[in-house]
């Protein structure tokens, strides 16, 4: 699977939305993206990554857009 | 002398701390009576309760007046608000401007954000004078069953916890749970009661303004539900600098023998304390302690009594349990066991139905040092993000609207079992329902739910715990 499709899932599975309501979607934004969805959701990406984020990162990942430049740190290439 | 006497601190000492700066103990209690000036003694306050400056003023002053503030989360849902009206009929409400609670009511007062506004109740039943408080039994399904909490209840359970976390005016907790939650009721209490001071915030530990307020405040300590901590590990709580940190709590649920270890190792590394403590709303918040300095070799407890209070176990026969590890219902009595229950207006003007003993309905054992252990529940509900969830409240909400289920789990993880399809629909409506995040649930559909002779479903047969 390329990158950028396993990013999307990442979401996609954590927060039980759809792919087409990716984009623009913040923390907070949906009832799901509270923050039991955002441990979920940031799990869910550093296993389809195979990375372990920073503290300093999982509490700046607040956007479907932030988020890909934070795994961009990890070598992650979307 | 009470904690909502707000006397154990200088008036310029700071009891509360905000982002926006300090409020000190005068003011507080300047901003306290300027609520309390408009309400009487008895009458009943629906609180929406948020961690702001101006909540926590209004339940002191209601304290101090002899109001009876009746708990709600913040931004419950407009038809849990509804139900608490019908139920209770409040003289007032006390909610954050904007709230769906005062649509239709007469603004009186406001003070920072907050707002009092009359609601149109008529002249009801007077409230018991030793009552309090109110404080709901579960904050997801819209129960309006309550726990009746008296004065000394809130008095007795601030200077207990005060007391064996050894509380000082050097102290400062950081809030990470809803203030309309008795854990998070008694961490402002025993502050109060010790002069010692709260930092507020509304933000979760997921965001960088906790983690802000928490430096720059230089908290001492916070408390957590077995929830809480899985996002501090998954934040690697383990690597955090946080040199103010003097001890950490935790209840709510069990946090599991593994997880507490490595929390009581983590926190000692960090030079802090960790309390595992075990509590029920029934019991204003806290029933018993494990002394930091034994984290580690009794990890997995919920330790011993807390001061003033005692823990034995019952068997069926309400014989009493003498031998370590045979287990028993726990039964605690003390000072802090609340009043019983209500479930509307007229429950109110009731006195003491418990005399100081709580049936915990949780199975536990002591060891040969007489620390406990808890090993089930009696009852069916499930402890969710730290929330009481009644399964069969849930299945009555399910099938209000038309969802055939049954509800077993475990902590943290409910499933329900839809019967004749509907899965779908129960995915949908049970986030709505409960305000829990979707991943609280698993949702099965099966053809028929197995069921005894008499109809009753069986739980047993379902699979995935009680």
């Amino acid at each position: 699977m390329e990158n950028m499709d396993k990013y999307e899932n990442a979401f996609v599975e954590a927060l039980g939305v759809g792919r087409a309501d990716l984009a623009g979607l913040e923390y907070q934004g949906i009832p799901a993206w509270d923050s039991v969805g955002h441990m979920q959701l940031v799990a869910a990406v550093e296993d389809a990554f195979d990375i372990m984020m920073d503290t300093d990162d999982i509490i700046d990942f607040s956007s479907f857009e932030k988020g890909k430049e934070i795994v961009a740190k990890y070598e992650v290439e979307l | 002398m009470a904690f909502w006497d707000l006397e154990a601190a200088p008036s310029s000492a700071e009891a509360l701390v905000a982002a926006e700066g300090p409020v000190t103990y005068g003011e507080l209690a300047g901003m306290a009576d300027d609520v309390a000036g408009h309400v009487l003694p008895g009458q009943v306050v629906l609180f929406a309760a948020s961690n702001a400056a101006a909540a926590i003023a209004g339940y002191l002053g209601f304290l101090r007046v002899g109001a009876v503030p009746l708990m709600s989360n913040g931004d419950a849902a407009g038809e849990t608000l509804v139900g608490l009206e019908e139920a209770y009929a409040p003289e007032f409400v006390w909610a954050p401007e904007g709230s769906t609670a005062l649509v239709g009511k007469e603004p009186v007062f406001s003070l920072e954000g907050y707002c009092l506004a009359k609601a149109d109740s008529p002249g009801c039943s007077e409230a018991n004078p030793d009552l309090a408080l109110l404080l709901p039994t579960s904050g997801s399904t819209g129960s309006s069953r309550y726990v009746r909490v008296s004065r000394r209840n809130l008095q007795s359970n601030a200077e207990a916890i005060a007391g064996y976390m050894g509380l000082s005016p050097c102290d400062r907790a950081i809030t990470t749970l809803p203030f309309s939650y008795s854990y998070g009721i008694s961490i402002v209490n025993s502050h109060l009661e010790a002069g010692a001071s709260v930092a507020l915030t509304g933000c979760s530990l997921m965001e960088r303004g906790f983690w802000d307020l928490f430096r720059a405040s230089g908290a001492t300590n916070f408390g957590g539900v077995p929830y809480t901590y899985r996002i501090l590990e998954q934040l690697r709580f383990g690597r955090m600098s946080l040199p103010s940190l003097r001890f950490a709590t935790q209840a709510g649920g069990a946090l599991g023998e593994d997880m507490h270890r490595r929390f009581a190792k983590a926190c000692a590394d960090k030079g802090a304390g960790f309390f595992a403590m075990y509590g029920q709303t029934e019991a204003t918040a806290r029933i018993s302690f494990l002394p930091p300095e034994r984290a580690l070799d009794k990890a997995g407890s919920v330790g011993i009594a807390i001061p003033g209070g005692s823990l034995r176990l019952e068997r069926e026969d309400a014989s009493v349990v003498d031998a370590p590890g045979e287990v028993g219902e726990l039964v605690y009595e003390g000072p802090n066991v609340t009043m019983g229950y209500a479930t509307c207006r007229a429950d109110l003007s009731r006195g003491d139905e418990r005399g100081g003993v709580l049936r915990t309905g949780d199975l536990a054992r002591f060891d040969e040092d007489g620390f406990f252990y808890i090993e089930g529940r009696k009852s069916r509900f499930l402890k969710v993000f730290g929330n009481r969830v009644g399964l069969d409240d849930l299945e009555r909400l399910l099938a209000e609207h038309g969802v055939s289920a049954a509800c077993t789990g475990e902590d943290d993880c409910v499933r329900v079992f839809v019967e004749n399809g509907e899965a779908e629909l129960a995915t949908e409506l049970l986030p709505l329902l409960t305000g829990l995040n979707h991943a609280a649930f698993l949702v099965a559909a099966v053809e028929d739910l197995p069921r005894s002779e008499s109809g009753k479903v069986l739980y047993s047969k379902l699979g995935g715990g009680r």
